[in-house]
C-alpha cells in the first residue's frame, strides 16, 4: 500500500507542474494587473511597486523564480494584502473552511447513505420514491437559494438557529453545514442507491438470504461493502469540491474561510494569491482522490492482495 | 444388466411420512407483458434420505419451484397463487418471514448453480461458513465464534478442502470453481439440515469436477440421511443419484416416477424427447475427410502476460501445438476450462496474437500477416461463438447482421442483397419474415442459427465453432448440431469444433484432439479414441462423463 501511495504521489508532480504553468500563463495573459486600479497611480510609484514584486522581470524569469519558491513551500507575498504572505492567508482561512467542509461531509455521508440504502431496499415503491425525489430536488437546488431559504425558515421565522456567523453563538454551524452538504448528500444518495441495487441483485445476496440471515445482516454485512464502492470513489473529489466550493456558503453566512480569498484574488489580479490557492486546491484534490482510491482498495480483498503483492 | 441392491431406496410416492409434501403449487409472474405461469399445479414429495431430481429445460420452472419453497423469489413480480408445501407439518408457503428464517439454512439448505458468484467476494469463506451458526435465528442454538470455527474447519476437511485451517481465512477468489462449490456444500451442511436443495450445482463445472461434486453430495447424503432435491437440465447428471425424478416443461409437471421408470420405461412424450436429444453412443461414420490438408499448424505458441496476480506472470495458453485440419472433416477439440482450446482456435484464425510457430491456410502462411493483409483470408475462414446472446449486436437486425459480411467482402450488391440474405435464412432454418427483427426477439437456439448464418454468409472454407451449443438446452442443442452437420455436408465445409462436452464432440466429429494445460496430449479418430484412450488424462475425462443410464451410473457411485 505504501508503494502504491508513493507511486501515485510521484505521478502528482507533473500534474501539479501543468496546473502551475497553465494558471501562471492564464493570469498573466488576463488584461490588467494587480496595481491597475480606478485611481491612476503615478508612473514612478507603479514602477517601484512592480520592482518590489519582481514584476519588471521577463515573464520566464518570474515563472522560474516562482517555481523555485513553490518547491520550497513558499507561495510568495500577497499583492493586495501588503505585508502578508499567501501561506499565512491560506492558513488563516483553512481551519474554518476545513471544519465547515468536514461537517458538511458528515451531513452528506449520513443523510446520503441512509436515504440511498433505504430507497434501494424496496425499489419502485413509496420507500424509494420519497428519498429519491428529495435527492433530485437537493441536486437541483443551488446553495445560494437553499441557504437563504433555510435562514428564512429556521433563523427568522422559527427562530431556532442563528442566521449567520461562525463559532460565535451555539448552533451557528448547523445551517451552513446543511446548506453546503445537501447537494452532496443528494448525489451520494443516488450513488448508494444504484450501488446497493446492483449488489442486492447478486447471487451471493441470495445465498445469504438462503442461509437464514436477518435482513439487517444481509444489508449491513453482505451488501453495504460492495454497494458503497461508487460512494467511496466519489468521496475524494467530493471533499476537495466541498473545500473549494464553500465560497457561496461562506458569503451567505459570513464565515471567515478560504473561499473569499479565492474569489477576491481573481478580481484583484492578485497573481500570487490566485496561483497559491489554485495550487493548494489542486494538491488537495490529488490527495483526497488518492485517499478514496486507497479506501476502495482496502474494501476489496482481491485488489488489496494485489497491491500488497506488488509492494 | 447389472442391478445394484439399494436398501434405503424408497419407491413409494404417497408415503404419509414424507419430509416435504408439495401439493398443487402455483407460482405466477406478473410482468408488464402479462401473466407468466412459471409453475402451474405441480405436486411432489420427498422423504428423509431420499433424492428427488427435478429435470427440465430452461424456463421449465424447476428453479422457481424450489426458490418458492424458501421464499427466495423476488416479489413482485413473482406471486404464489396457490398450493401448499408441508415441511414437517408446517406450510412453507404461508409461514411468517420470521418463521421462514428458522427454516432457511437450518432445516432446509440450498446450493446454487454458479459457485463463482454465489459466495460474497468481500468476506472470507470462514466468515461466510460460520454465519449460520453465530447468527442462528434460534438463540438457544447460537454458537460462539470459536466453536463455530472448529465446526467449520471440520466440515471443510470433510468436503475435501486441504489445509482447512489456513484456507478458513481465504477469500473466494483464491479458490477454483470446484473448490468453491465444496465450500458452498460445507456452508449448506453446517447446521445439519434435513433437506438440501441443489440448484444445478455442477452445471458451471468441468466434467471431472462435476463427477467429484456429485460423488461428494451422494456421500454426504448417505452419512447424514438428508433428503436432497437436485435440480438439473441434464438427465445424465441425475441418473446416478436420483431415486425419483420429476420432469417439468413450461411450468407443468410432465411426469413423476422413480428413476428407472423414467429412464427405461417412460410413457411421456416430452421425457422421450429429452432422452433422445442426449447425444450418446457411436454414430455411423461417413468419411468426409479428403487427403488434402486445409490448415497446418506447427509448433504454435500463444503466451499471454497475466497482470492479475501479485507478479506479472506468463500464461502459456497454447504450448507447442502442431496439427492438421484436412479438407472436409470435422475436427473436435476437447478440453476443460482453462485448457487453452479457445485460444488455439482463435490463434488459428489470427484473432489472438501468436508468440511463435506458424499457421498455414491452403498453402499460405498466415502468421506474420498484417491486419489488412488478412482481410481477403478472413472471408475464407469464419468463427461461431459460444454465447448467442452476447455475440450478436443487439442494435442490428438479422438482415443487417447477415448482410454486413456479404457487402463488406463484395459478395453481394444493393440489388441482390435481400435475395442473398433470404437464401441464408432458408439455409439456417429461419423464417424469411423474421428478417427485420432484432436479436432479443429470438430464442437462444434461433439466435445461434443467426450466428451460424453470419458465419457461412461469406461461403468460407473453414469454420471454427467455439462451444456453439453449450449455452443451449438439450433439445435445441440436438437441432443445432444437426443443422451444423447438414451445412457441413451441403456447403462442403471444413470445421474445427471446440467443446468441453465430450458427448457432443463424439456426436459431431470425425477426429478428435484432446487438450490439457495448453498442450495437445492425444488425437485420433473419434471412435477409436473413445474405445481405446491412451493417455491417463483422456481416460479420466471419458470416465467422468455421466451417462443417462441409472444402473451403470449407480454402479459407478457404488464403486467409490
Amino acid at each position: 500500500m505504501f508503494k502504491f501511495a508513493l507511486g501515485r504521489l510521484l505521478q502528482a508532480v507533473p500534474v501539479l507542474l501543468v496546473v502551475i504553468t497553465m494558471t501562471f500563463m492564464l493570469v498573466h495573459s488576463a488584461p490588467g494587473g494587480p496595481f491597475s486600479a480606478d485611481k491612476a497611480v503615478p508612473a514612478e510609484v507603479l514602477e517601484a511597486l512592480e520592482a518590489q514584486y519582481n514584476l519588471n522581470q521577463p515573464l520566464w524569469q518570474q515563472y522560474f523564480s516562482y517555481l523555485g519558491d513553490v518547491v520550497q513551500g513558499d507561495m510568495g507575498p500577497s499583492f493586495k494584502y501588503p505585508g502578508r504572505s499567501v501561506n499565512e492567508l491560506i492558513l488563516s482561512g483553512l481551519g474554518t473552511t476545513a471544519e465547515l467542509g468536514l461537517y458538511a461531509m458528515l451531513v452528506a455521508i449520513f443523510i446520503g447513505i441512509i436515504a440511498g440504502v433505504t430507497a434501494s431496499m424496496r425499489p419502485n415503491t413509496i420507500q424509494d420514491y420519497v428519498p429519491m425525489t428529495a435527492a433530485m430536488i437537493g441536486i437541483c437546488m443551488p446553495s445560494f437559494l437553499l441557504g437563504p431559504l433555510l435562514v428564512l425558515v429556521f433563523g427568522i421565522h422559527l427562530e431556532w438557529l442563528p442566521v449567520s456567523g461562525w463559532d460565535q453563538i451555539p448552533g451557528d454551524k448547523v445551517l451552513p453545514a446543511i446548506t453546503l452538504g445537501t447537494g452532496y448528500a443528494a448525489y451520494i444518495a443516488r450513488l448508494s442507491r444504484g450501488g446497493m441495487l446492483e449488489v442486492l441483485s447478486q447471487d451471493y445476496i441470495r445465498t445469504a438470504r438462503a442461509k437464514g440471515l436477518s435482513e439487517f445482516l444481509i444489508i449491513g454485512k453482505h451488501a453495504l461493502r460492495g454497494g458503497l464502492i461508487p460512494v467511496v470513489a466519489f468521496l475524494g473529489p467530493a471533499f476537495a469540491g466541498l473545500l473549494g466550493g464553500s465560497f457561496v456558503v461562506e458569503t451567505i453566512f459570513q464565515i471567515p474561510g478560504l473561499g473569499r480569498f479565492y474569489v477576491q484574488a481573481a478580481f484583484n489580479r492578485d497573481y500570487t494569491m490566485i496561483l497559491g490557492t489554485t495550487v493548494f486546491f489542486a494538491t488537495l484534490i490529488i490527495l483526497f482522490n488518492l485517499l478514496s482510491d486507497m479506501l476502495a482498495i482496502w474494501i476489496n480483498p482481491k485488489l488489496r492482495q494485489q497491491v500488497r503483492g506488488n509492494a | 444388466m447389472l442391478s445394484i441392491p439399494e436398501p434405503q431406496r424408497t419407491n413409494e410416492f404417497n408415503n404419509m411420512t414424507s419430509l416435504l409434501d408439495v401439493k398443487n403449487l402455483k407460482v405466477h409472474f406478473h410482468t408488464r407483458n402479462g401473466r407468466v405461469k412459471a409453475v402451474d399445479d405441480v405436486s411432489f414429495s420427498v422423504n428423509a434420505g431420499e433424492t428427488l431430481a427435478i429435470v427440465g429445460e430452461s424456463g421449465s420452472g424447476k428453479s422457481v419451484t424450489c426458490y418458492s419453497l424458501l421464499d427466495l423469489l423476488p416479489k413482485p413480480p413473482a406471486k404464489i397463487e396457490g398450493g401448499t408445501a408441508m415441511f414437517d407439518g408446517e406450510d412453507l408457503l404461508t409461514c411468517s418471514s420470521e418463521r421462514m428464517r428458522h427454516f432457511r439454512g437450518n432445516d432446509i439448505a440450498m446450493i446454487f448453480q454458479d459457485p463463482m458468484t454465489s459466495l460474497n467476494p468481500n468476506l472470507t469463506i470462514g466468515e461466510q461458513l460460520i454465519e449460520p451458526l453465530i447468527y442462528h435465528p434460534d438463540k438457544a442454538r447460537r454458537q460462539s465464534r470459536n466453536i463455530a470455527k472448529c465446526r467449520a474447519i471440520e466440515l471443510l476437511k470433510e468436503v475435501g478442502i486441504l489445509d482447512a485451517e489456513r484456507r478458513f481465512k481465504s477469500y473466494p477468489h483464491e479458490f477454483s470453481g470446484g473448490m468453491r462449490q465444496r465450500v458452498m456444500i460445507a456452508m449448506a451442511l453446517i447446521n445439519e439440515p434435513r433437506l438440501l436443495i441443489c440448484d444445478e450445482p455442477t452445471t458451471a463445472l468441468d466434467v471431472t469436477i462435476q463427477a467429484q461434486i456429485l460423488e461428494l453430495i451422494k456421500k454426504l447424503q448417505k452419512s447424514r440421511n438428508v433428503a436432497v432435491i437436485f435440480i438439473s437440465h441434464d438427465l445424465g447428471v441425475v441418473a446416478g443419484i436420483a431415486d425419483k425424478i420429476l420432469v417439468m416443461c413450461n411450468g407443468l409437471a410432465m411426469e413423476t416416477g422413480n428413476a428407472d421408470k423414467i429412464f427405461y420405461n417412460t410413457e411421456d412424450d416430452y421425457t422421450k424427447r429429452l432422452l433422445n436429444a442426449i447425444p450418446e453412443g457411436a454414430k455411423t461414420m461417413v468419411n468426409r475427410a479428403q487427403d488434402k490438408s486445409l490448415v497446418e499448424v506447427s509448433n504454435l505458441r500463444t503466451w499471454f502476460k497475466d497482470y492479475s496476480g501479485s507478479k506479472v506472470s506468463i500464461v502459456k495458453a497454447v504450448e507447442n501445438a502442431s496439427l492438421t485440419i484436412k479438407r472436409g472433416e470435422i475436427l473436435g477439440l476437447v478440453g476443460e476450462s482453462g485448457s487453452g482450446k479457445s485460444t488455439l482456435g482463435r490463434s488459428i484464425l489470427q484473432l489472438a496474437p501468436t508468440t511463435e510457430g506458424t499457421v498455414t491456410f491452403d498453402g499460405t502462411q498466415l502468421t506474420g500477416m498484417s491486419n489488412s493483409q488478412m482481410v481477403p483470408w478472413r472471408r475464407r475462414m469464419q468463427m461461431i461463438f459460444q454465447d448467442p446472446y452476447a455475440s450478436l449486436n443487439p442494435r442490428m437486425t438479422v438482415f443487417e447482421t447477415l448482410a454486413e459480411p456479404l457487402l463488406y467482402h463484395g459478395l453481394a450488391n444493393k440489388n441482390n442483397i435481400t435475395e442473398q440474405v433470404q437464401s441464408l435464412m432458408d439455409d439456417v432454418g429461419l423464417a424469411r419474415a423474421q428478417m427485420r427483427k432484432y436479436p432479443h426477439e429470438f430464442s437462444g437456439g434461433q439466435r445461434q442459427r443467426i450466428a451460424i448464418g453470419r458465419a457461412i454468409a461469406t461461403k468460407p472454407e473453414l469454420i471454427i465453432a467455439d462451444e456453439p451449443v453449450s449455452a443451449l438446452d438439450v433439445t435445441i442443442q440436438a437441432q443445432i448440431l444437426d443443422l451444423i452437420l447438414d451445412l457441413v455436408e451441403r456447403h462442403n465445409l471444413t470445421m474445427m469444433f471446440i467443446s468441453h462436452d465430450l458427448s457432443v464432440v463424439r456426436y459431431i466429429s470425425d477426429r478428435v484432439l484432446v487438450m490439457h494445460h495448453g498442450i495437445l496430449i492425444e488425437q485420433g479418430d473419434t471412435e477409436s479414441l473413445w474405445a481405446n484412450p491412451k493417455e491417463p488424462y483422456t481416460q479420466n475425462l471419458l470416465a467422468a462423463i455421466p451417462l443417462a443410464d441409472p444402473v451403470s451410473e449407480r454402479a459407478r457411485m457404488a464403486r467409490i
